[in-house]
């Protein structure tokens, strides 16, 4: 496959860059599961004795049909920016390329 | 002008779009054909992914079901937009790296197997002609509604317009008639959603309508909405009656699925690069977001202006739209008592002396978007809009799949695996050929559909879920994944779900009940457990088996790195 680093074992750099991306990736995925899972069905019920204020959406029926949603594209383009700043740190980035 | 002769002009209008730029981008190689050449803009291939996704079920009938279930619909708001984050931080940054043209060129390379490319071949074909079934009914039914002709010939109308495009331009030119169709179903489906806000709660947004207080009386309306839905009988609207177990595995199924299914895959191989294709997830999800948080918005003002202008009421002072709809048999009145009010109540219906009240109205899920414009009053030319954008939705879809079943056949089975000799022009050549046959196939079950459609797309992301994401999930995660693994995972994932859903589905439909379901989980949601059945067998088996070949666990860390990333091209594994 065509590519720019040699082939051979991977480099501690390349582990090191690998090491944070999984680590941004459990803490996006760890909200992504909250708001969804969490807010949105395991604790939807109890969360619908609150009512968002100055609005009717009682909050764990809004987390299920709205807020999710939302906070769903502010994951993806959260974890966009940290990675495109991991990729310039790590000197992986694809500017080069383009 | 009247109704018909409206809906005429905007379907002509949006098909000369179409076929305009079909001619426009016509593909000229195998590249173009299978990726639209790797140069698509982050921004463009977000908007074609969304239109590429939202197919005519999420266009005419999510609103309708949410608008019946509530809470409980919830399940389709969350699943088919939470699948993108998978997408995003989990797999098209790393596929778009690797840069196949086929979601099984990966699967096949990663698992140094024939074995395993074929059968992801197999899933991927089957998956997506279950799918796209169900979306050449939508282009007949629309076509039938709207423009008066019967099903059969409004599905020949629209399999002539996806074969135009899709066999003469390819990726490249369903990838631009997409970027086109986005905009004319977000803007159908969002003019009549703003007005119905409008009407009901005063404000123009209809995401913040749905919040907002009822004009009629005065109270949040969500909060009438739960009273009249108690009040008739039926479930309070913002709390569900599927039980919460039941609820998190259907969701992560529709999650899972999504991420898994290779119509939505093979789009994030046409960017230029890594970076554009993270990116173009987020843009695919805010275009897909502007219409799934309007869906609960319509769903909420069509139930609250059904059972506020028809339950109870004489039916001889219905609406005016209610007679016009009566004539399609979407809704239909039965007195059964003869007392000329029509009796709209739900399950938990009783009288004052405790005994069941009979419903009286029928009502079909896809009516809240189709009557949308005329319950809000709207001019003929919106009504025109809509069957437009519906048209739009669906054969969007078509098109991604029968890209998806072309692809498989005369690049995964004929060029990878049975003539490897097979010319660029001869590939080409067959890619059309099979993408032709793909769609005289998709017409056929269009016409004939296999059972009920609703069921057969419980299938498509119960397989997906169960195939295709494990295998791949661990193919970039887990270097020690082993081709033994993988595929006695895919295979054992995909035979576990399909036999339960075909148990219950279709052998046995009268057991398809809570107290008979393994832990209360149903059909829908029983994807998510074959999933984690393929995925304890891939990494047990993995750890007893030898190790992959080092060069393929060199490839697995090239994966995770961006440089390097090129265009999408031919891997010599």
């Amino acid at each position: 496959m065509e590519s720019s680093p040699p082939t051979g074992e991977s480099t501690r750099r390349e582990e090191e860059y690998w090491r944070r991306n999984v680590r941004y990736l459990a803490f996006l995925l760890a909200i992504w599961f909250v708001v969804s899972y969490g807010f949105g069905i395991i604790l939807a019920e109890p969360l619908n004795a609150v009512t968002i204020p100055g609005t009717g959406f009682p909050l764990g029926f809004w987390f299920a049909q709205q807020g999710s949603i939302y906070v769903f594209v502010i994951l993806i383009f959260v974890y966009v920016v940290l990675m495109n700043r991991l990729d310039r740190e790590f000197d992986v980035d694809e500017v080069s390329d383009a | 002008m009247n109704v018909t002769s409206w809906t005429f002009l905007m379907v002509a209008l949006s098909f000369a779009l179409y076929l305009g730029i079909a001619i426009w981008s016509r593909a000229g190689s195998t590249k173009e054909f299978y990726v639209a050449g790797g140069g698509v803009s982050p921004l463009a291939n977000g908007m074609a992914t969304a239109a590429d996704w939202m197919s005519a079920a999420s266009f005419i009938s999510m609103a309708g079901l949410i608008s019946f279930t509530g809470y409980d619909g919830s399940v389709y708001l969350m699943g088919w937009t939470g699948g993108y984050v998978l997408l995003a931080l989990l797999l098209a940054p790393y596929l778009r790296k690797y840069g196949a043209y086929t979601v099984p060129d990966f699967v096949g390379d990663r698992y140094y197997s024939q074995t395993a490319r074929i059968v992801a071949v197999v899933c991927a074909i089957f998956v997506s002609f279950t799918y796209v079934a169900g979306q050449m009914r939508g282009v007949g039914i629309v076509f039938s509604r709207f423009l008066e002709v019967d099903v059969t010939t409004g599905v020949l109308i629209g399999m002539a317009i996806v074969f135009f495009y899709a066999v003469l331009g390819g990726m490249k030119g369903i990838t631009y008639t997409q970027v086109a169709q986005y905009c004319v179903l977000i803007f159908a489906y969002m003019v009549p959603a703003i007005f119905l806000s409008l009407l009901i709660t005063g404000n123009p947004i209809p995401q913040l309508g749905l919040g907002g207080v009822d004009q009629a009386s005065g109270m949040a309306l969500l909060e009438r909405l739960d009273g009249l839905s108690t009040e008739l009988g039926f479930a309070a609207y913002t709390s569900g009656s599927k039980s919460t177990l039941d609820v998190f595995f259907i969701t992560a199924a529709l999650m899972v699925g999504t991420a898994g299914l290779p119509h939505v895959i093979i789009r994030f191989y046409t960017v230029p690069r890594v970076r554009d294709a993270r990116i173009s997830v987020g843009w695919a999800l805010v275009f897909i977001a502007i219409l799934y948080t309007t869906a609960p918005a319509v769903a909420v003002f069509a139930r609250a202006n059904l059972l506020g202008s028809v339950a109870g009421r004489p039916y001889a002072d219905v609406p005016e739209w209610f007679t016009t709809w009566e004539g399609t048999g979407l809704i239909s009145f039965d007195d059964a008592n003869g007392d000329g009010i029509i009796q709209y109540v739900g399950p938990n219906a009783v009288d004052g002396a405790g005994a069941p009240i009979p419903n009286e109205l029928t009502v079909d899920n896809d009516i809240m978007v189709l009557a949308n414009p005329e319950i809000a009053g709207l001019p003929d030319w919106v009504v025109g809009l809509v069957a437009a954008g519906a048209l739009a939705a669906a054969l969007s879809t078509a098109a991604g799949l029968l890209l998806v079943v072309s692809s498989a056949v005369s690049h995964d089975l004929l060029k990878r695996a049975l003539r490897p000799d097979i010319t660029e022009k001869g590939e080409l050549l067959a890619a059309r050929i099979a993408a032709g046959f793909a769609v005289i196939v998709a017409g056929y079950l269009g016409i004939n559909p296999p059972g009920y459609v609703a069921q057969v797309v419980a299938f498509a992301f119960g397989l997906a879920a169960s195939s295709f994401f494990p295998a791949i999930i661990l193919g970039i995660f887990s270097k020690r994944t082993t081709r033994e693994g993988a595929v006695l995972g895919m295979v054992l994932g995909i035979a576990f779900t399909a036999t339960y859903i075909v148990w219950f589905k279709l052998i046995h439909p009268e057991l398809n009940s809570a107290e008979h379901w393994w832990f209360g989980i149903s059909p829908e949601g029983i994807g998510t457990l074959g999933m984690l059945l393929n995925f304890g067998v891939a990494i047990a088996v993995s750890r007893f088996t030898q190790a992959p070949p080092p060069e393929v666990q060199r490839m697995v860390e090239l994966i995770r790195v961006p440089r390097g990333a090129g265009e999408a091209h031919e891997i010599s594994a």
